[in-house]
């Protein structure tokens, strides 16, 4: 800011154009997207992202410390005396949120659920996301009939009802009935294959866009080779929407997980605690009464998909410049070279055209006066090899 | 609304205006203190390169701007018949509603993407009639049809019933200006309205505005990078530049007495037909090529060159390239000059092996492209380098300068890395005036001409025999452009690779060209070296082009003008 200081237009001691952020460093946790995404959110899409956050944020802390949260363990029937919990009663000291048909600690099971739906999404996300990806990539790049084939199959797969997949995967994985990790790994691995086409079709659709881009045509005409285009070009400039996709798919994750565990094929009570199933174990309750079986898992599936929906909206809100929300300018102190966010224009300097056009008057070094040795190659004769030695000068 | 002396000379004026943006990055000043008044039937025209708050001060004027800008100032708009003036900055609603389209019209730059596909022109021309209160079904077509004749779309009763993808380019754009011009408003803004023409069609364009003022006698605001342009169609001139306006004036003022440091730069380096590009050396003596390039040996051999795109379901199949013979010699530049789908793309996408050849024989450095394998063709690939028109696109964004350059160096493995590569990427930066400090920039951190200056350090990375230059310099500014060229001219000279360069702009080919081929519909009309086609074109389309390029001087403009015009009338 030194620049703008000498030329200062304000009035002395205004600090307000020392604020503007022009030139200024940014510290390295501000290039994170999300704190990024945090800081040029405003008004209810700031409200939306923050809400969400502070949800998952939750959840995720509870998945870790369930353990120190909860009074008693997922699957624990008996207190450490040896006496058999009550079966179905209201919350109660004890009990905070009362106990189910079977006999375990609502609020325990509920806790511990967290974990269950965290690790869910985990194995879900990663598996769906590599195998997407790289099918994206290679259908979206060469095209022709590898890409309809798996176009074909991909809407296949998406013309079939998810849970109703996810249920034949789960069937044929663990036959129906599981521990913990299998039980999870049949969840997530179910949930996966509903989720592949979809990665599959953000990635291929955004290669698509930019295979033909000059970037990617100037590595051909360069000669590189496929394998370089495709993971230096082409992959990381097609990954702008995953995090996105990411977010949403973890909270349908979750509720393909619960819809598995409500009809039976999730994961059995003593392998691990999951929401899904007490839902299902409670049905007989609502009618009796029992309220506290049911609404507890139901509000924590709720919440959590909630979060986690919020977060991914208002990402998807704010990548897109056209959704984006920003303040009003208002009055803007300072001139435009102050204002400017051009790094090539250091304030009140007249400017790097003006700069260009007046070292045409006194013209710089020549090619040759600064290296000789650059000339253009022979292509006809046998010495390719010769001009190639002094490329390394 | 006081000025009452101002009211009944000028249309519009304009005070102090501000406007302020809030970006990403905070707020942004775009446009400071512009004042300048629009007088009744003139033409103003604003100049300045990209960023100069051109657009933004036209787009004031009638407030269409985004909800994120502020404004300070005022913007004093006369009704056509002088009875009142508002201050359009002011205004909100139904208000501004009623100044646009009736008191302002706008003409935008891409009339593609102006006239929505799925309605008749017809219906398009009569929405703004409809919004302003007319009613009556015939009357509203009679008017369209009107309108039509008026702009010189000739069947106009029955093409009023066509939609825009039936219509070229140049007739789009009549169809937008019949747009802005079927209320009958005192002053047209027109936004860049030729700069994605072709330069046959846009000296059809700029005649229909002069119509508008002459016939309709509205002012027109017309903002355009172009000094050809100005000097064609302007009575007044803005000159801006950074969101300032630092001179403004008659068109003779502004042209032969420029007062600003900046304008006289900015015409200095306007291209000129005729003024060959000369590099200099330290001591000012002119650097000439170490050998004549007539002797040299052939790189690039056409003959009956002919790509062919293939035809979708029952359509026949697109002859893009119909049969074409040149030859490039080493060291030599040839020009390849046409209009939008003249084919000149696609020969250079040839030589560079990105397009398949499909008949007649294209050897490129001893190689035979037609039915060539990639795997032959990849070691020749390092003697090629391509410089891409648009310097936006053409570096992957995320990927530093210096990766971006080296990159042809390790895909050929004389480097193992990017950090081996380092001090030849630095050198090759300085040989395009760059500093070596760029190396760690990203691209977008670069503006457009360093960027294109950074395409020609990687294009020659290799040390290549040949180089395609597809329409290097065309999203560049002015002055921008100037700089460019002459670095290209210089290493050209110096080095003496082969140069296939190709362009729409003739002024720019004749500075550098030793050559000139004209493309028109996938055919060379006209083929010779570049003095003879520039002084004594015999082809008519070369002529055509010839007369249509506007000269950036208003008197010689005039001349010229009156000489296409009788071209035309001519050919009729």
């Amino acid at each position: 800011m030194t620049e703008s200081t000498a030329t200062k237009v304000g009035v002395p001691g205004d600090e307000r154009l020392n604020n503007l952020n022009v030139n200024k460093p940014t510290p390295w946790w501000e290039k994170i997207a999300i704190v990024r995404d945090l800081k040029i959110a405003v008004g209810w899409q700031k409200g939306m992202l923050v809400t969400g956050l502070v949800i998952t944020v939750f959840f995720i802390l509870l998945a870790l410390f369930a353990p120190l949260i909860a009074p008693y363990g997922y699957a624990q029937m008996k207190d450490d005396s040896g006496v058999s919990f009550p079966t179905q009663s209201a919350p109660s000291a004890e009990h905070i949120w009362g106990t189910t048909v079977g006999g375990y600690d609502v609020f325990s099971r509920t806790i511990w659920g967290a974990r269950t739906a965290i690790i869910a999404i985990v194995i879900a996300v990663v598996l769906s996301i590599f195998a997407g990806v790289l099918l994206g990539l290679v259908s979206g790049y060469f095209g022709g009939w590898v890409d309809r084939v798996l176009v074909v199959i991909a809407d296949a797969i998406y013309s079939f009802p998810s849970l109703l997949l996810a249920i034949l995967m789960a069937i044929m994985i663990s036959g129906g009935q599981s521990g913990l990790w299998s039980g999870i790994l049949a969840s997530g691995i179910s949930i996966t294959v509903v989720y592949i086409p979809q990665y599959f079709r953000t990635i291929r659709a955004e290669v698509v866009r930019i295979k033909n881009s000059a970037y990617v045509e100037s590595a051909k005409v360069v000669g590189a080779s496929t394998w370089r285009i495709m993971t230096k070009h082409l992959l990381k400039n097609s990954t702008r929407t995953l995090p996105v996709i990411l977010t949403l798919n973890s909270s349908e994750a979750i509720l393909t997980l619960a819809g598995l565990g409500f009809l039976g094929f999730g994961i059995e009570p003593t392998a691990a605690s999951e929401w899904g199933y007490d839902l299902n174990r409670s049905v007989a309750d609502v009618t009796a009464g029992i309220w506290w079986t049911a609404v507890f898992p139901g509000l924590a599936i709720v919440l959590i998909v909630l979060g986690i929906t919020l977060v991914g909206e208002s990402l998807n809100d704010l990548a897109d410049p056209r959704l984006r929300a920003r303040k009003s300018a208002g009055e803007v102190v300072g001139s435009i070279e102050d204002t400017s966010v051009d790094p090539n224009e250091k304030p009140s300097a007249r400017n790097e055209v003006i700069a260009e056009l007046d070292s045409t008057l006194n013209p710089p070094a020549t090619v040759t006066d600064h290296d000789p040795a650059i000339v253009a190659s022979e292509w006809t004769g046998e010495d390719r090899t010769a001009a190639n030695g002094d490329g390394k000068e | 609304m006081t000025e009452n002396t101002n009211e009944n000379k000028n249309l519009a004026e304009i005070k102090d205006l501000s406007v302020s943006f809030m970006t990403d990055a905070g707020s942004i000043k775009a446009v400071e203190d512009v004042n300048f008044t629009i007088p009744r039937k003139t033409v103003v025209g604003v100049v300045g390169e990209s960023g100069s708050g051109k657009s933004v001060t036209a787009r004031s004027i009638i407030k269409l701007l985004p909800e994120t800008a502020t404004t300070s100032g005022a913007v004093y708009l006369s009704k056509r018949d002088g009875s009142d003036s508002l201050d359009v900055l002011s205004l909100s609603g139904e208000q501004l509603r009623q100044v646009r389209g009736s008191e302002a019209a706008m003409v935008f730059q891409e009339p593609n993407s102006v006239l929505n596909p799925v309605y008749t022109i017809g219906w398009q021309i009569e929405e703004g009639l409809r919004a302003h209160g007319l009613k009556d079904k015939k009357a509203l077509r009679a008017k369209a049809i009107d309108i039509l004749k008026k702009v010189g779309i000739p069947d106009a009763e029955t093409r009023v019933d066509y939609y825009p993808h039936q219509f070229s380019g140049g007739q789009k754009q009549r169809i937008v200006i019949a747009m802005a011009l079927v209320l009958n408003p005192g002053l047209i803004l027109a936004d860049e309205p030729t700069t994605a023409l072709d330069v046959t069609v846009q000296a059809e364009i700029l005649d229909l505005l002069r119509l508008a003022r002459d016939e309709f006698d509205a002012s027109v605001l017309i903002i355009t990078h172009n000094m050809g342009v100005i000097a064609d169609i302007a009575d007044q001139v803005v000159v801006m530049y950074r969101g300032h306006v630092v001179e403004q004036g008659t068109v003779e003022q502004v042209f032969y007495h420029p007062q600003d440091d900046y304008t006289k730069r900015l015409l200095g380096a306007v291209p000129r037909i005729g003024q060959k590009l000369v590099v200099r050396d330290r001591e000012g003596k002119p650097i000439e090529r170490k050998a004549d390039w007539r002797e040299q040996p052939v790189a690039v051999e056409a003959k009956g060159l002919t790509i062919t795109y293939p035809g979708h379901l029952m359509q026949p199949d697109f002859k893009a390239v119909d049969g074409i013979d040149f030859t490039i010699h080493r060291s030599e530049v040839l020009g390849l000059v046409g209009e939008s789908g003249s084919g000149k793309s696609t020969t250079g996408r040839a030589i560079a092996g990105l397009q398949k050849v499909s008949g007649g024989s294209l050897n490129v450095l001893g190689i035979e492209m037609n039915g060539v394998k990639e795997r032959d063709f990849k070691p020749k690939r390092a003697d090629i380098g391509f410089v891409f028109q648009d310097p936006g696109s053409s570096f992957n964004p995320l990927m530093t300068i210096a990766e971006n350059v080296a990159e042809p160096l390790i895909v050929h493995r004389k480097y193992g890395s990017v950090a081996e590569a380092k001090d030849y990427v630095g050198d090759l930066l300085e040989m395009v005036q760059l500093p070596r400090a760029y190396m760690n920039r990203f691209p977008h951190e670069l503006s457009g001409g360093q960027r294109q200056r950074a395409s020609l350090a990687r294009g020659l990375a290799l040390k290549p025999s040949l180089l395609i230059a597809d329409e290097p310099t065309s999203a560049l500014d002015v002055s921008v452009q100037a700089k460019v060229l002459e670095l290209f001219k210089r290493l050209q000279v110096e080095i003496g690779f082969a140069c296939l360069f190709i362009t729409h702009d003739l002024a720019v080919v004749d500075m550098l060209a030793d050559r000139i081929m004209v493309m028109h519909k996938g055919k060379i009309v006209e083929h010779g070296d570049a003095d003879q086609i520039m002084q004594r074109p015999e082809d008519p389309y070369t002529k055509k082009l010839l007369a249509s390029l506007p000269v950036p001087d208003p008197r010689e403009q005039q001349i010229h003008r009156a000489q296409l015009h009788e071209l035309l009338a001519a050919e009729a």
